[in-house]
């Protein structure tokens, strides 16, 4: 109950926010009184809070199919030489900040949204595979020895045994990914993509500390509610 | 037995991917200037330009590469395990060297400010073969002394082909040799914010840690806070920490000459402090928990102070799970770090940004290696104190 009434809190607040803030000139002008466009209107906030939610759903979308096939097909006696290239794969990316993935991206398919997507999808491939090996992994042998000697089929094993009970290991690399993702699409805008990092960025590069606080703290929100729902499914499946 | 007797085609598959990079992707990019991309030249059409000898001489090692992981697909014996290593070790300096060759030659004919782009199948090979001498020393259950060896003569054979001049009229280097003088300093400022970082996440998190285990039912809460600063984007949390500390600076002027304001280290160090301090918490907490209290109640039964018992029982006990914590906080802190070139703090992450801005993509990656060789270095190194904290707690 209290994950639920904070989740609604944390959600409201953003919503009112994103409705709010094109109408605080006053409040930001009081604060920051030297800057000129205390504001940001570049683009509406509640566009790119949407155009945020569309990068971050698309690419993790991506992510969790493709990542979730990949680790289950190594965790497969089809698949199982590849697990330890898999391993030393996994492991060499971690050295990979998030922003060099985006930075890389762009020469291969230039400035826009098309990068920032590739790239998102790509950097959340890490978590998620490593979710379903480890949750696979941990399933015990004693539990499926016994459902494949009730009869059932590889498949029926899979299906019953394996894949609930590996659930919430592969739920928590799944939401370490959309959250990676969601801090990932802000500093996007830095490869021309349209998010709540925009605000931010060109904040920053034109000192202008109060378009900085406005995209910060909704990308901020917008991260905390994310987990947030991540934390009510995993209390769900538990 | 289900996978003993299948046959592994892990360094089969590796070295033909390897190939086919190789045949269909370009090798190399000559652009007429450093901002406009280039012609491809494929590593098929590579011969008749560049250095002949050094081409046949990698196009053999390719074949014997070829056969020989081959051989281990359907005969996995260990001399076809140690010539796919050697073949694919030998092969990477090589394709270094074949790169930077066919640049130098490229080059003579165009302008003198063209540059020879890296290609894709440059790249890509050299991440296959690295893979592949990998996956064969774990085949051949190398130790781990076996693998830092492998990876020091590779490393090194590399470093001699940069360090010769041989490379010098790759892009890459011509961007090093631009800024070769300040170079030095960027990296400098990149480890001092990560070593700063470390040294107040650690200062804190440690006692946090120990704090977390002696009251168990503050544990909860200060987890789940830590977890939230956790799930703030790391851009987002250096904007919210630009007003409050830039309305410091000018209300105590003492801050701002001290050099603290919205912009610069400030607010890098205490963002990247900020992030460090769950998996340090985190650590301690689960390396102080499975300490086991049979120990500590001898310990206390012989005579021992709390804080002997914490110094000489606890903390050693719990060492090198606490290490993972905190190789988790420096190892997230040498990535992070790029971002905090977008507040003025400096680093590598300057010259990633600068790149990206002016569409230089070899200004790019001269900010990208060096903070994934950092990444790399600082893993291993914890690696290392893990395995030596693991050995002193149970010396048998």
């Amino acid at each position: 109950m209290v994950t639920n009434s904070r989740l609604l809190w944390v959600a409201l607040t953003l919503v009112a926010l994103v409705m709010l803030l094109p109408h605080s000139a006053p409040l930001f002008s009081a604060a920051f009184p030297r800057l000129e466009r205390p504001v940001y209107t570049q683009e509406p906030f509640a566009w790119l809070l949407w155009q945020h939610i569309v990068l971050v759903s698309a690419s993790s979308l991506f992510s969790v199919v493709v990542g979730s096939a990949i680790g289950m097909w190594v965790t497969r006696p089809s698949g199982q030489h590849f697990k330890p290239l898999l391993e030393s794969m996994l492991a060499i990316s971690q050295a990979f900040p998030p922003v060099a993935v985006l930075a890389l991206s762009v020469p291969v398919v230039g400035f826009g949204e098309l990068p920032a997507l590739v790239a998102l999808a790509l950097y959340g491939l890490l978590p998620v595979v490593q979710g379903t090996v480890s949750g696979l992994q941990g399933v015990p042998a004693a539990q499926r020895q016994a459902a494949l000697s009730l009869g059932l089929t590889s498949r029926q094993c899979l299906r019953y045994i394996d894949i609930p009970l590996a659930l919430p290991v592969w739920l928590s690399g799944v939401r370490t990914s959309v959250i990676i993702n969601i801090g990932t699409a802000a500093i996007a805008s830095t490869v021309g993509a349209k998010t709540l990092g925009s605000p931010i960025i060109v904040g920053l590069s034109g000192f202008n500390t109060a378009y900085v606080l406005q995209g910060a703290v909704l990308v901020a929100l917008l991260a905390v509610m994310v987990d947030m729902l991540f934390e009510k499914l995993a209390r769900r499946i538990a | 037995m289900t996978g003993g007797t299948r046959r592994n085609p892990v360094l089969a598959s590796l070295s033909l991917l390897t190939a086919a990079a190789l045949y269909g992707l370009p090798f190399l990019q000559i652009a007429p200037n450093r901002l406009v991309s280039g012609q491809p030249i494929y590593f098929g059409t590579v011969a008749p330009v560049a250095d002949y000898l050094l081409h046949v001489l990698l196009l053999l090692l390719l074949l014997l590469l070829l056969v020989s992981t081959l051989a281990c697909f359907f005969k996995p014996t260990r001399v076809c395990l140690y010539a796919s290593l050697l073949t694919a070790a030998l092969a990477i300096p090589g394709v270094v060297w074949l790169a930077a060759s066919q640049a130098s030659l490229s080059l003579q004919s165009e302008s003198p400010i063209a540059r020879a782009l890296l290609g894709s199948a440059f790249w890509v090979a050299l991440v296959l073969l690295s893979l592949t001498a990998s996956s064969a020393l774990q085949q051949l259950r190398a130790s781990a002394l076996q693998f830092a060896l492998v990876c020091a003569a590779l490393v090194w054979a590399v470093g001699l082909l940069l360090a010769s001049g041989v490379c010098d009229d790759l892009s890459l280097m011509k961007e090093y040799a631009n800024r070769a003088d300040s170079f030095g300093q960027v990296i400098a400022r990149h480890v001092q914010i990560v070593l700063l970082a470390l040294t107040c996440t650690l200062a804190l998190g440690l006692p946090l840690g120990w704090a977390a285990h002696a009251q168990p039912k503050a544990s909860g809460a200060l987890l789940s806070v830590l977890n939230i600063i956790q799930t703030i984007p790391s851009i987002a949390l250096f904007g919210l920490l630009m007003a409050p500390l830039a309305l410091l600076a000018a209300s105590l002027p003492v801050l701002s000459r001290a050099g603290i304001s919205g912009v610069g280290l400030a607010p890098a160090v205490i963002a990247l402090t900020l992030y460090g301090l769950l998996p340090v918490v985190r650590g301690t907490l689960a390396g102080l928990q499975q300490v086991p209290s049979a120990m500590v109640q001898a310990a206390r039964a012989l005579g021992l102070t709390h804080f002997q018992t914490l110094v000489y029982i606890e903390l050693p006990l719990a060492l090198p799970v606490l290490l993972g914590g905190v190789r988790t906080a420096a190892a997230s802190s040498v990535g992070l770090a790029a971002v905090t070139a977008l507040i003025g703090a400096g680093g590598l992450g300057s010259v990633l940004f600068e790149g990206l801005f002016a569409n230089a993509q070899d200004l790019v990656l001269l900010g990208v290696l060096p903070i994934i060789a950092l990444g790399v270095v600082v893993n291993a190194l914890f690696n290392f104190a893990i395995v030596l904290a693991r050995r002193r707690v149970r010396p048998w």
